[in-house]
């Protein structure tokens, strides 16, 4: 945490101690959600949460804040509701301002193909629990006038799926709300302190090397982003993860305000507003893996050239900024979570682009199966051994990338 | 940019290839078989640092090559 988060939230930093119950690797959203859910949800205090840089600096810091429900399978349309339905209380729970905010979600469909997986998609997010419809062009185009329904001519919109209950939070301040409580309730979160190696005894990981010594804890959570393959290598696991770039931009204010999220199956970008007015978007991840976060002129031109057949206006402004989060990408664009297969040693990862809109129930989910040994059912499907019983969790079709 | 150098076509952007996957590896501890196999499947070195893989010259001469990369950069070595 810099100084100046410091100046406005009220923190209680606590001296390292040389062992905790559990020690949670990787200050993001899931590792502090994860720390503050073990804290509230079960009373388990003595916690330490590892982080290399500050808290926030990873993928929590750099994805574009869309929280939404609408998936494509019935195990990950359960679980992003409840995270929706958590992020929708959180800022009461907390007393924190993550300056929350339902805008809804339109999914272009431009072909038939599109027309019938929008279609499929609405029917099972009902069939679950999530609300998403269909809607006309005519209507989608009340819900945002920006849009062009002929595309640019060569992207006709011919339906969208519509998700009301979408929305975005200031991703910052949902990593600082987390903070803050499981630090006032005891949890010690020790920042600058890269893990260089795993504990181990016997069979059992018992603890985590860090560079000023080793800390001890009964359970490591292994809740990086990035660079979860070299920390599982610590315990010999073997991850089935792609350390993939994903880049976004930001460009200048559009003072006339834009209502919705835009997002688009077939284009594979995404739009929205932030707080400030600014114009958030981004696209696929890079083709071929790497850990460089250096940003390109390849998606600069691309996803510029997508974003403006739907969204002609978006000609008109200026990039601000563009950035650059490294994602681990599973190969059904699905969550690997829980154990690994070494005692003492679970992880929480595979969070690709799809992240942030899981921290609340991710967090949530792991805390319980931390305290209670038990898998809860929210989560049971996402499991490390379900690639070894061939029971893969394929939804690349809901993850907005390829 | 990361640029490619092709052996027929010389030296080309990426935007031309499509990606073709890190070469398969399965560590040696593992021995039995069908650990093995899942590691063959379904598992990645997701190298940090030197990683030899394969491309796909889509935009060119259409033929595949293999080459090294240092993941670090994302620059190609070899």
């Amino acid at each position: 945490m810099n100084e100046f988060v410091e100046t406005i939230l009220d923190l209680t930093w606590h001296e390292p101690k040389r062992s905790y119950d559990v020690v949670i690797v990787g200050g993001g959203g899931h590792g502090l959600a994860t720390a503050y859910y073990l804290a509230t949800r079960h009373g388990i205090t003595n916690v330490a949460v590892v982080e290399a840089n500050y808290i926030g600096s990873g993928n929590s810091g750099r994805n574009t804040t869309i929280i939404r429900a609408n998936y494509g399978i019935a195990e990950s349309v359960r679980f992003y509701q409840h995270s929706l339905e958590l992020y929708a209380t959180l800022e009461e729970e907390t007393e924190c301002w993550i300056m929350h905010s339902t805008k809804g979600l339109l999914w272009l469909a431009h072909t038939e193909w599109g027309m019938r997986a929008e279609r499929a998609r609405t029917l099972l997010n009902q069939a679950c629990g999530a609300e998403t419809v269909m809607v006309t062009p005519k209507e989608a185009q009340e819900l945002c006038p920006q849009l062009d329904l002929s595309g640019g001519g060569r992207y006709p919109v011919l339906g969208a799926s519509y998700h009301p209950g979408a929305a975005t939070a200031r991703h910052d301040r949902v990593v600082w709300a987390y903070a803050r409580g499981a630090m006032r309730r005891g949890v010690h979160i020790l920042q600058h302190r890269p893990v260089i190696g795993l504990l181990r005894e016997g069979d059992r990981v018992t603890g985590v090397q860090t560079d000023a010594g080793p800390i001890s804890a009964g359970v490591v959570l292994g809740a990086v982003g990035g660079r979860v393959t070299q920390l599982a290598d610590m315990a010999d696991v073997r991850l089935p993860i792609r350390t993939h770039p994903l880049q976004a931009l930001v460009t200048n204010a559009y003072a006339q305000g834009f209502g919705p999220i835009v997002s688009d199956s077939e284009l594979l970008c995404y739009v929205s507003q932030t707080p400030r007015g600014q114009m958030l978007m981004g696209a696929e991840f890079d083709s071929q893996p790497s850990y460089s976060m250096a940003s390109s002129f390849e998606f600069l031109q691309g996803v510029a050239a997508k974003v403006t057949h739907i969204l002609p206006f978006l000609r008109d402004l200026r990039v601000l900024r563009q950035w650059t989060g490294i994602c681990d990408i599973s190969p059904d664009y699905s969550p690997i979570m829980g154990a690994t297969g070494v005692d003492g040693f679970l992880v929480t990862t595979g969070w690709g682009t799809w992240g942030f809109k899981a921290i609340p129930a991710g967090g949530e989910a792991m805390a319980e199966l931390i305290a209670t040994g038990q898998t809860p059912s929210l989560i049971a499907s996402f499991g490390l051994d379900r690639f070894a019983a061939d029971h893969a969790m394929a939804d690349q079709g809901s993850a907005g990338t390829r | 940019m990361l640029w490619i150098t092709c052996p027929t076509c010389g030296q080309r952007p990426v935007t031309e290839f499509r990606f073709g996957g890190e070469l398969p590896h399965v560590p040696d501890h593992l021995t039995d078989e069908a650990d093995r196999n899942l590691d063959w499947v379904w598992m990645y070195d997701n190298v940090d640092g030197l990683t030899t893989e394969r491309w796909f010259h889509a935009a060119g001469c259409r033929r595949w090559l293999t080459l090294r990369r240092d993941t670090r950069t994302d620059r190609v070595v070899a």
